[in-house]
């Protein structure tokens, strides 16, 4: 009896998944007691919101796909609505940026709700359309992905903006988008970028220029690259120590709890850390990748491809801003960086994964 | 047949998929390749500048800043000193509302409208990231009643430090000179140095004037340095390493305090200046011109009103009239142009002249007057010299020629500077035909020759150069360069025991000259002297000879009347002496300006300063507070 209970229990986990995820997040927990200068209460917190991504990846991974499919429409829609609330009175500014919305009871970032709802939603319309894929499908796509793009480049949040135009693009690409496609666009939007850089706010335009010469500035914007690829660089083959980086404990790096985490981890456990971090996250990837390629349904298979891209693009977007080959754009380390909204959103798309995977042999059957 | 085409559609879609997923994998894994690339550059290949740039984030150099050196009188008396107090500072670059900060500050503690213009002042001059005073010497309740308060001023801080202090205040002030607050001009000139520069980190303060300026190197000391492991607010952590600061020198100057004290009294109201000298070593033992200023105002920063009333004053108080104060020699000359004749045999001793009161050139009806109206009759050279007698040496410059004259007096440093150890020295001047012909683009006259004679015309001498000139002949014609420091006494080190001064020439003087040229000096403190009253009554014999600057130029037909002019138009009085006249123990020259005749007022202020030098007696009214500063006189 509570054998088949414990089985019934975890049998939504995908094991070889679990195993990366549970190494992630422990070292996390390790390198925020550092990052934090030893508080266990910070610890504990990001504990906590380990528990409650765990739960909310069991509820997601337990549920059948076609909950899945159905729902794709409707979060799409309540994403689209909430991201129109924080243009009203309602939106929260702070920092120059109207990103929140305050429903009262909680003041919550509708775009992390599209950072699911944008690749779910056009996965669900290249299923309905699969039999007969014409330009015009791609096009409808491209616009259910450029109108929350715009909304949230508004506020302005750029780097939300690019991630989920990544997530987006991913789903195109697998889908079969043409190679000349994707060439006329890509030489239309040089053409563009001129006028488009006009349109960019002045902090994100310094942010830009501040990534191709760092040092000029190096107590202003560029102080941030600069300090983080000081920690990384002076971290070393073998690292300074656990609890040992000067620029982490004497308060040089900014961010260093957040988006900046991955600067205290190269600096304490140097190369020989970041190597096995960057092994980790292939682990990780790879198994999406082979849920991806295992997944039976068109939906299934283009969901899974963005939810594994798009992690990888955190990752990598994360540790090229701290490492100074990416402009800083305030993107967390996935599944380190301490913060319960990120590991949440983190959560929802591993549980689909999951999901993906456990169900796949039942819609063969 | 239709189910197939969809499967085989089918199959093509997954093929399809697959294909686009595998790219997808070698665009991440590429991508991947590229971050472990950028890992190595930074943590392998750059690694050892990352370190150092981290290390330079966190260690800071922290300057300490030495103790600057005392300076002392000959007798150990304190000239300028340090002592401990607290300054209430402000670092404009950290405080956002100046103007209220300060407002609230003023509610707390005194906070004068001086203080004020002063801060100002230092803000406009001051480099961005520095400190500033807003208060100096916060007194002990304004320190306790801000620390309290403490928190609601960020940027504002109480700190500890040395104040200097110049106890003697107006008296020295243009020997001692002070310091004042490193202005960016100074920080430019330190900064030429890099190693000088880096000394400085820490100091607030430079020599700005006098000793202070001039042996700012010996006074300064060597700063220390503290490794402080600083976190990003730059604020301390720890300590790592500390190389302690070096005290600066104590000077030990040859300055006698209180004979310094007695001259400056001497002169009651007047204006002038005073430097005596030992003429068997060059050593100054009283250097007075007056009147001073408190060095004291200077240190923090002189506010402006206090300032244009010390610059604008018709006083001058700001001018060093010792060095930098040119004026006619006058008849103190005379004692040197009569070695001149001797030397090159123009006149003997014995040869007498006739005066009737003026002189005239041969061809020319023009009347050089002598001061005495009739004239001193028949006249040699002693009685010349005793007497002052113009119209014996309007002659003999005549015949001897500028050029020699020129070329002899050279000998006795005027036209050149004394090179005594304090900055800003003046030359005067010696004129000479080449320097008439340079400066002028004019001809050389007879009539210049026959002014010069008797020191007017061109002739111009500072006080510094007639009192080391009359040392050279109270020394029989050997010169000891004129100096202030006596000895540097090293912190921590026993006194080092006082260097031999070599002389810097001997003239060679004929003994039958310089002998002549002595007693005929020593008879004008005498009856019948020009400054017999100076020397009534003295156990000592004063050899001198007094001198009258001109002011004005009085014109050929009319005699100048001391009442008749304005006091600020009377003549300057000049006395230049030593004593006792047998065997010398200190030379000087005195100028008063605006004094009338020298006889009458520069004489008796080297009285006064001979008889406390040679008989310890102090005058009258010092002697009340004769006990309280100074050394006993051997």
């Amino acid at each position: 009896m509570i054998r088949r209970l414990w089985k019934h229990f975890i049998a939504p986990f995908d094991p070889v998944l679990m195993i990366g995820l549970g190494l992630l997040v422990s070292a996390s927990l390790i390198v925020l007691y550092s990052a934090s200068d030893g508080s266990l209460a910070m610890v504990g917190r990001q504990f906590l919101n380990i528990m409650v991504a765990l739960t909310a990846l069991w509820l997601i991974s337990s549920m059948p796909l076609h909950y899945l499919l159905r729902s794709a429409v409707p979060i799409y829609v309540l994403g689209l609505i909430l991201l129109l609330g924080v243009m009203t009175p309602l939106g929260v500014n702070s920092h120059g940026a109207t990103r929140w919305l305050n429903l009262g009871v909680a003041t919550i970032q509708p775009s992390e709700l599209m950072k699911i709802g944008v690749p779910l939603m056009m996965a669900w319309y290249f299923e309905k359309h699969e039999a007969s894929l014409t330009l015009k499908n791609y096009f409808v796509a491209t616009l259910l992905l450029a109108i929350p793009i715009i909304l949230i480049a508004r506020q302005p949040d750029l780097g939300t903006a690019i991630l989920i135009a990544a997530s987006g693009f991913y789903v195109l690409f697998l889908a079969g988008l043409s190679w000349r496609v994707m060439l006329v666009t890509l030489v239309a939007g040089l053409a563009a970028a001129k006028p488009l850089w006009s349109v960019l706010h002045p902090y994100q335009q310094h942010r830009i220029l501040m990534l191709l010469h760092p040092e000029t500035d190096a107590l202003g914007k560029g102080y941030h690259t600069m300090q983080g690829m000081i920690a990384v660089g002076s971290g070393g083959f073998l690292g300074k120590g656990y609890m040992n980086g000067s620029q982490t404990h004497l308060d040089f790096l900014p961010e260093r709890t957040t988006d900046f985490i991955f600067a205290v981890f190269s600096e304490e456990f140097g190369f020989i850390g970041a190597f096995v971090l960057l092994g980790l996250y292939l682990f990780v990837i790879a198994r999406g990748f082979v849920i991806t390629a295992e997944a039976s349904t068109y939906f299934t298979r283009l969901l899974a491809g963005s939810i594994t891209l798009t992690f990888f693009t955190y990752a990598f977007v994360n540790m090229g801003m701290v490492t100074g080959i990416l402009p800083v754009v305030g993107v967390p380390l996935p599944l380190i960086s301490y913060g319960g909204t990120s590991m949440l959103t983190l959560a929802l798309g591993f549980g689909i994964l999951m999901s993906i995977h456990t169900h796949k042999q039942l819609v063969k059957t | 047949m239709k189910f197939q085409a969809e499967l085989r559609n089918h199959q093509r879609e997954i093929h399809l998929f697959r294909l686009r997923l595998l790219l997808c994998l070698g665009f991440v894994l590429i991508l991947l390749l590229i971050l472990l690339g950028r890992f190595f550059y930074l943590q392998v290949v750059r690694q050892s500048d990352f370190r150092t740039m981290a290390e330079t984030n966190r260690i800071k150099p922290m300057p300490i800043p030495p103790n600057r050196g005392q300076i002392l009188d000959r007798n150990g008396v304190v000239l300028a000193r340090n002592y401990s107090g607290y300054t209430l500072e402000i670092d404009p670059s950290r405080v956002s509302n100046l103007e209220g900060t300060i407002e609230e500050l003023s509610r707390l503690v005194t906070i004068t409208p001086k203080d004020l213009r002063i801060f100002k002042k230092l803000k406009a001059e001051s480099h961005d990231y520095a400190s500033l005073p807003i208060r100096s010497r916060l007194s002990d309740t304004d320190a306790a009643r801000f620390a309290a308060q403490q928190y609601r001023f960020p940027g504002v801080e109480i700190k500890a430090r040395l104040f200097r202090e110049y106890p003697f205040r107006e008296s020295a002030s243009h020997l001692i000179g002070y310091i004042g607050r490193i202005t960016q001009d100074d920080k430019e000139q330190l900064e030429e140095d890099e190693e000088v520069a880096s000394n400085y980190l820490g100091s607030d303060y430079i020599g700005k004037g006098g000793i202070e300026q001039r042996y700012e190197k010996e006074l300064h000391g060597t700063t220390g340095f503290e490794q402080v492991e600083v976190d990003a607010g730059g604020r301390g952590v720890r300590t790592l390493s500390r190389t302690s600061p070096v005290s600066g020198n104590n000077l030990v100057l040859t300055l006698d305090a209180k004979l310094q004290e007695i001259a400056e009294q001497a002169f009651g109201n007047y204006r002038g200046a005073l430097v005596a000298i030992d003429p068997a070593n060059g050593e100054v033992l009283a250097f007075v011109s007056k009147p001073g200023y408190d060095p004291n105002l200077f240190i923090d920063g002189i506010d402006t009103e206090t300032w244009d009333e010390l610059s604008n004053s018709p006083d001058v108080p700001l001018l060093n009239r010792i060095l930098r104060g040119q004026y006619p020699a006058g008849s103190t000359i005379k004692p040197f142009m009569a070695l001149a004749g001797l030397h090159f045999g123009t006149r003997t001793p014995e040869q007498t002249i006739r005066d009737p009161g003026y002189y005239m050139l041969a061809g020319s009806s023009h009347h050089y007057r002598d001061w005495k109206t009739g004239g001193h009759g028949s006249v040699d050279m002693f009685k010349a010299i005793q007497q002052s007698c113009d119209t014996y040496f309007y002659g003999l410059a005549t015949e001897m020629g500028i050029e020699k004259m020129h070329s002899f007096l050279s000998q006795f440093g005027f036209g050149n500077k004394s090179g005594i150890d304090i900055d800003g020295e003046l030359t005067g001047l010696l004129p000479s035909e080449a320097w008439k012909q340079d400066h002028l683009h004019q001809k050389w006259f007879a009539g210049d020759t026959v002014s010069a004679g008797i020191g007017q015309g061109y002739v111009l001498v500072t006080p510094m150069q007639l009192a080391f000139a009359a040392s050279i002949i109270a020394n029989d014609g050997i010169a000891y360069r004129p100096h202030l420091l006596r000895q540097l006494q090293t912190s921590g080190k026993p006194a080092q025991p006082v260097p031999p001064v070599q002389p810097v020439f001997d003239m060679h003087l004929a003994p039958d000259d310089i002998d002549l040229v002595k007693r005929a000096m020593a008879a004008v403190t005498q009856p019948g002297g020009t400054a017999a009253w100076a020397g009534s009554g003295a156990p000592y014999t004063i050899a001198g000879k007094t001198g009258t600057a001109q002011v004005i130029a009085i014109k050929q037909n009319e005699r100048y009347v001391e009442s008749q002019v304005g006091e600020r138009n009377r003549d300057h009085a000049w006395f230049i002496a030593f004593a006792p006249a047998e065997k010398p123990r200190l030379a000087l020259a005195v100028l008063v300006e605006n004094g009338g005749h020298g006889g009458v007022t520069a004489a008796p202020i080297a009285r006064k300063v001979f008889d406390y030098y040679l008989l310890n007696k102090v005058p009258q009214p010092l002697q009340a507070s004769a006990g309280k500063s100074g050394g006993e006189h051997d």
